[in-house]
C-alpha cells in the first residue's frame, strides 16, 4: 500500500513546490503587467524579472518531475487527464513556451523591445496558472473518467470548480510574488519598492482569501462531494491551517515583517493543495480511478522510489546552495564578488605525444570497432576511439593555434569568380 | 485499452511530434557538447589568467543559456505531448519506460539549478567556485540525453516486461532501459553528433567573421576550440555510424531494409546509392554490388533479411527512411572530408587556413551538422513506423482520441516558428554586443609563453 502511494505524495510535494516557486514566477509576471509607465514601472518590472532570471528554469522543473513520477507510477491516470483535458493543458504548454521564449529574448532586448517581450510575458504568465489550474478543477470536480479522451473536450473544464480554481492559481501566484518580491526589495534596500509591493501583496492576498472562501460555496454547489472532503474529517485540518496562515501572513505584511509574511504565505497556499489532496483520496479520478486501481508493477514502484530517494539526496542540496545564493543576494545586480585572481603562467604544454597517441587509438580504435566481431571488442573500440578524439583535441590544441599569427582570410571572393568569364 | 480509435489526423498528430522534435534536438546537441567547450575555454583562463578566455567564456555563456531557455521550453512541450498526442502509448507502457524520463527530470533540474548559479554567477563567485559551478551542467546535459535515449532504444527494441491482451503484467523497467543492448549505438552516435552540431555551427558563425575580416585573436579561439571538437569527431562519426547500421542489421533488419530499399531477402546483397525505391526495387540507382551484405555482416555473401519479410501494413515508408539515411551518410562524408582537411592544414602548416574557400565549406557545415542530425533521427523513427513500440503497439493505437489536432499542429507550427526566429534574433544580438574591453591582440605581454610547443 505505501509503495503505491509514495509516489503520489511525492506528486503533491511537486505540485506545492510547483506552485509555490513557479506560481510566484508567474505572479512576477502578473506584476510585471501592471506595472504601468514611467520609470517608476520600470523599475518594478526590472525588480521582478532580476528576482526570477536566476531560478525560474529550477522552479519549472517541478512540473516536469510531477509530469514523469504520474506517468510512471499511475500511467493510465496520466492518458485520461492529458486526452480529456487536451485543450486547457496544450494553452498552458503554449504559454510556457511563450515565458521561455521572453527569458531568452531578455538577455538581448533594448527598452522599447522589452517592452513588448514582457507584455508577451505577462499574458503567459496569467494563461499558463490558470489553465493548470482548471486542469486541477477538473480532476477535483470529477470530470475526468479514465480512457483514451472520454470526458467532455470543453465542458470538463469549464465548469464552477474549473473557473476558481484557474482564478485562485492566479491570484495566490500574485499574492506570493508581491510578497517574495517586497523581501526582495527590502533586501536590496529599495524603499519605494518595498511600498509598491506590500501594496500589491495586500490587494492580492484580499483577493485570493476571498476566491478561497466564497469558493467554498461554488465548491458546495458544484462539487459536493470535494466540499464534503474539504469540510469535514481530515480534510478540515489543511482548510483551517491555511486560513489561519493567510491571516497571518497578511498580518505580517502590514507590519512589515516580509521574511516572516513569506512562510506563512507559502503555508498557506501549500494548505490548500494539502486540503484538495485529502479531500480526494484515495481516489486519483474521482470517483472512478483509485491510487490501488491505477498504480504500476510494485518493480516499477520500487524502482522509481529508489530513484526519487537518490536523486532528492543530489536535488535538494544543489537547490538549497541556488536559493542560499539567491536569497543571500549574490546574484542582485549590485552584488560584486572578489576579483579576479589571474593564474601563474603556463610553463609547458604537455602535448608533445598527443597526436601520436590519438593516431594511435584511433587505429586501434578501427580494428576493435569495425573490424573485429565480438562485442567485448567493440565496447574497447568505442572506448579507444573516445580517447583518440580528447588526444586529437590536444593535438591540434585550438588555444595555442589561435594564439599564433595568422594570415588574413584572403582570396577571391565567390563574386569575382563568377564575373570572371565575361 | 488498444482499439483502435477513429483518429482522422494520425499524420497531423505524428507531424506535430516530428515538428516538436525538429525544434529541440539541435538544442539537445547544444546540451551535451556546448557546456564542455565553455568551460575547456574557461579552465584556459584559470590556467593563463589571460583576460580573453574570460570574456569568450562569458560571452558563450549568454548564449547557453538563451538555447538552454528554448531547450526547457520544448522539452517540456515534447513531455506534454507523449499525453497530449499519445496517451494510449504512456497509459499502457508509462510504467516500463517512465523511469528514465523521471530521472532525467532530475538531471534537468540540476542542468537548470547549475546553469543559473553559473550565468549569473560570473564575477560574483571566486573563479575556481564559478568554473565549478559549470561542472554539473556538463555532466547533466549528457546524462538527461542518456535517459531519453534510453527509452528511444526501448521503443525501437523493447523488452524487460510481460505483455497480455494489451496490457503490460509485469515489467523491469531498469532491465528494459539500461539492459537493452540495443540502445548503446544510438546513445553514441548522438553523443558524438552533439559534439559536430555545435562544434560546427558555433565554428560556422565565427567563419562568417573570418570572411568579413574580423580575424583577431578573440575571433580565431572562438573558431578553433569549436573547430577542432568537430573536427576530431566527425572522421569517428563515420566510424560509429558503421557500427550502429550493423547494431540496426542485428536488431531491426526490418528498418534495414527501408534504409537500403532492400525489396527482397537477398544473399550478398547490393548496396544501392539514390535512386527510388518502387515495387520492391531501387530503381535508376547506383547499385555496387555485395557491398551492403559486405557492410552489414561483413560477409560478401550473407544473406540480408529484406522487406518482404513483414506484411505490407507492417513497413516503414521506403523513400523517407532511405532518403533521411543518404541524406545523412552524405551530409556526414561532406563533414568529415572538412574535417580531415582542418587535421592535415594543422598538421602540414601549422596554421589556420588561410584560403576562405576553407571557411565556405565551414560555413556550409554549420546547417549541414543539422542537416546530418534531423536526417538520423528521421531515419530512426520513421525506419520504427508503423509501431510506437516495435512489435508491440502501432501508431495509431497510441494516438489520442481528442479533436482538434489540426488546429493544435498550426498553433504550434506558428508558436515555434516565432520561437526560432527569436531564438535567431536572440544569437545575432548576442554576436553584435561590443566587447566592454577589447581583448588584447598583443599575445607577447599577456601570454608569453604560448608559443612554446
Amino acid at each position: 500500500m505505501a509503495l503505491q502511494t509514495i509516489p503520489a505524495a511525492v506528486v503533491v510535494i511537486g505540485l506545492i513546490l510547483y506552485t509555490l516557486l513557479a506560481g510566484a514566477d508567474f505572479g512576477a509576471g502578473v506584476w510585471q503587467l501592471s506595472a504601468g509607465g514611467g520609470e517608476h514601472g520600470r523599475r518594478i518590472r526590472d525588480h521582478a524579472h532580476h528576482a526570477n532570471a536566476p531560478v525560474w528554469e529550477a522552479n519549472h522543473v517541478w512540473l516536469i518531475l510531477v509530469i514523469t513520477v504520474l506517468w510512471t507510477a499511475y500511467p493510465s491516470v496520466f492518458g485520461a487527464i492529458f486526452s480529456t483535458l487536451a485543450i486547457p493543458i496544450f494553452l498552458a504548454a503554449l504559454g510556457i513556451i511563450g515565458r521561455g521564449t521572453s527569458y531568452a529574448l531578455q538577455n538581448a532586448a533594448n527598452a522599447r523591445q522589452r517592452r513588448y517581450i514582457d507584455l508577451s510575458f505577462a499574458a503567459a504568465s496569467i494563461v499558463t496558472p490558470y489553465m493548470l489550474g482548471s486542469v486541477i478543477g477538473a480532476i477535483a470536480s470529477g470530470r475526468v473518467p479514465p480512457g483514451n479522451a472520454l470526458g467532455a473536450e470543453v465542458g470538463s473544464w469549464t465548469s464552477a470548480t474549473s473557473i476558481l480554481a484557474g482564478l485562485l492559481a492566479v491570484a495566490t501566484g500574485a499574492f506570493l510574488a508581491a510578497v517574495f518580491l517586497a523581501a526582495d526589495a527590502e533586501r536590496l534596500r529599495e524603499p519605494d519598492l518595498v511600498e509598491s509591493f506590500r501594496g500589491r501583496a495586500l490587494l492580492a492576498g484580499v483577493v485570493a482569501g476571498g476566491l478561497a472562501v466564497g469558493g467554498l460555496f461554488v465548491v458546495r454547489a458544484d462539487a459536493p462531494r470535494l466540499f464534503d472532503g474539504l469540510t469535514s474529517g481530515w480534510g478540515l485540518v489543511p482548510v483551517v491551517v491555511s486560513g489561519v496562515a493567510g491571516l497571518v501572513s497578511m498580518a505580517l505584511v502590514v507590519l512589515r515583517r516580509f521574511t516572516q509574511a513569506r512562510l506563512s504565505a507559502a503555508l498557506a497556499v501549500a494548505a490548500v493543495i494539502i486540503g484538495w489532496a485529502v479531500a480526494q483520496r484515495p481516489y486519483l479520478l474521482p470517483t472512478t480511478v483509485t491510487i490501488e486501481d491505477a498504480a504500476a508493477n510494485d518493480t516499477t514502484m520500487i524502482a522509481l522510489i529508489v530513484s526519487l530517494a537518490v536523486g532528492a539526496v543530489v536535488l535538494f542540496p544543489s537547490l538549497v546552495l541556488l536559493f542560499r545564493l539567491t536569497l543571500a543576494g549574490r546574484f542582485d545586480p549590485t552584488s560584486q564578488g572578489p576579483a579576479p585572481v589571474p593564474g601563474g603562467p603556463v610553463t609547458r604544454e604537455r602535448r608533445k605525444h598527443a597526436a601520436q597517441t590519438g593516431i594511435g587509438f584511433l587505429i586501434t580504435g578501427v580494428v576493435l570497432l569495425t573490424i573485429a566481431e565480438p562485442a567485448v571488442a567493440h565496447i574497447f573500440g568505442l572506448i579507444f576511439l573516445g580517447i583518440a578524439m580528447f588526444a586529437g583535441f590536444r593535438a591540434v590544441g585550438p588555444v595555442e593555434l589561435a594564439s599564433r599569427p595568422a594570415p588574413e582570410v584572403a582570396g577571391r571572393s565567390l563574386r569575382e569568380l563568377l564575373r570572371r568569364p565575361r | 485499452m488498444t482499439d483502435i480509435l477513429a483518429q482522422d489526423y494520425l499524420l497531423e498528430a505524428r507531424q506535430m511530434q516530428a515538428l516538436s522534435f525538429v525544434v529541440h534536438i539541435p538544442l539537445v546537441c547544444f546540451g551535451i557538447a556546448f557546456p564542455a567547450l565553455v568551460l575547456f575555454v574557461e579552465w584556459r583562463y584559470l590556467r593563463t589568467g589571460d583576460e580573453l578566455y574570460r570574456t569568450l567564456a562569458r560571452r558563450w555563456s549568454k548564449v547557453l543559456v538563451a538555447l538552454f531557455a528554448a531547450g526547457v521550453v520544448t522539452g517540456t512541450i515534447l513531455s506534454f505531448e507523449l499525453g497530449l498526442l499519445w496517451p494510449n502509448f504512456t497509459a499502457t507502457f508509462g510504467e516500463v519506460f517512465g523511469l528514465g524520463f523521471a530521472i532525467e527530470g532530475f538531471s534537468f533540474f540540476l542542468e537548470a539549478i547549475f546553469i543559473g548559479i553559473y550565468v549569473y554567477g560570473w564575477d560574483r563567485l571566486s573563479p575556481r567556485a564559478h568554473f565549478l559551478s559549470g561542472l554539473p551542467i556538463a555532466v547533466a546535459g549528457v546524462v538527461g540525453s542518456f535517459m531519453v535515449i534510453a527509452v528511444n532504444g526501448w521503443m525501437n527494441h523493447p523488452e524487460g516486461f510481460t505483455f497480455e491482451n494489451g496490457r503490460v503484467t509485469s515489467s523491469n523497467a531498469a532491465r528494459a532501459l539500461f539492459g537493452n543492448s540495443y540502445f548503446w549505438h544510438e546513445f553514441i552516435h548522438m553523443y558524438v553528433a552533439g559534439f559536430i552540431v555545435t562544434g560546427f555551427v558555433i565554428a560556422a558563425a565565427y567563419a562568417v567573421y573570418a570572411l568579413r575580416g574580423r580575424w583577431g585573436r578573440y575571433e580565431r579561439t572562438a573558431f578553433a576550440v569549436p573547430m577542432t571538437a568537430a573536427a576530431v569527431a566527425s572522421p569517428v562519426q563515420l566510424l560509429v555510424g558503421d557500427w550502429a547500421a550493423r547494431e540496426v542489421a542485428k536488431n531491426q533488419p526490418v528498418k534495414l531494409a527501408a534504409m537500403e530499399g532492400l525489396g527482397q531477402t537477398t544473399k550478398g546483397a547490393a548496396l544501392h546509392v539514390v535512386g527510388w525505391y518502387q515495387n520492391g526495387e531501387v530503381v535508376w540507382g547506383l547499385g555496387i554490388p555485395k557491398l551492403l551484405s559486405l557492410l552489414a555482416f561483413h560477409d560478401i555473401n550473407s544473406t540480408v533479411q529484406g522487406l518482404d519479410t513483414v506484411p505490407l501494413e507492417d513497413q516503414p515508408p521506403v523513400n523517407v527512411v532511405r532518403y533521411a539515411f543518404q541524406s545523412m551518410v552524405g551530409a556526414g562524408t561532406i563533414m568529415a572530408l572538412v574535417a580531415v582537411l582542418f587535421l592535415y592544414l594543422r598538421w602540414r602548416k601549422g596554421t589556420l587556413p588561410a584560403s576562405p574557400w576553407f571557411y565556405r565549406a565551414v560555413v556550409l557545415c554549420g546547417p549541414l551538422s543539422i542537416v546530418a542530425l534531423l536526417a538520423g533521427w528521421i531515419t530512426t523513427e520513421v525506419g520504427r513506423q508503423p509501431w510506437v513500440v516495435y512489435g508491440f503497439m502501432r501508431t495509431e493505437q497510441a494516438v489520442t482520441g481528442a479533436s482538434g489536432i489540426p488546429v493544435g499542429y498550426g498553433a504550434l507550427a506558428a508558436v515555434y516558428l516565432g520561437l526560432v526566429i527569436a531564438v535567431g534574433w536572440v544569437l545575432v544580438r548576442l554576436s553584435r554586443v561590443p566587447m566592454a574591453e577589447p581583448p588584447d591582440d598583443r599575445i607577447d605581454t599577456v601570454h608569453p609563453l604560448s608559443h612554446v610547443e
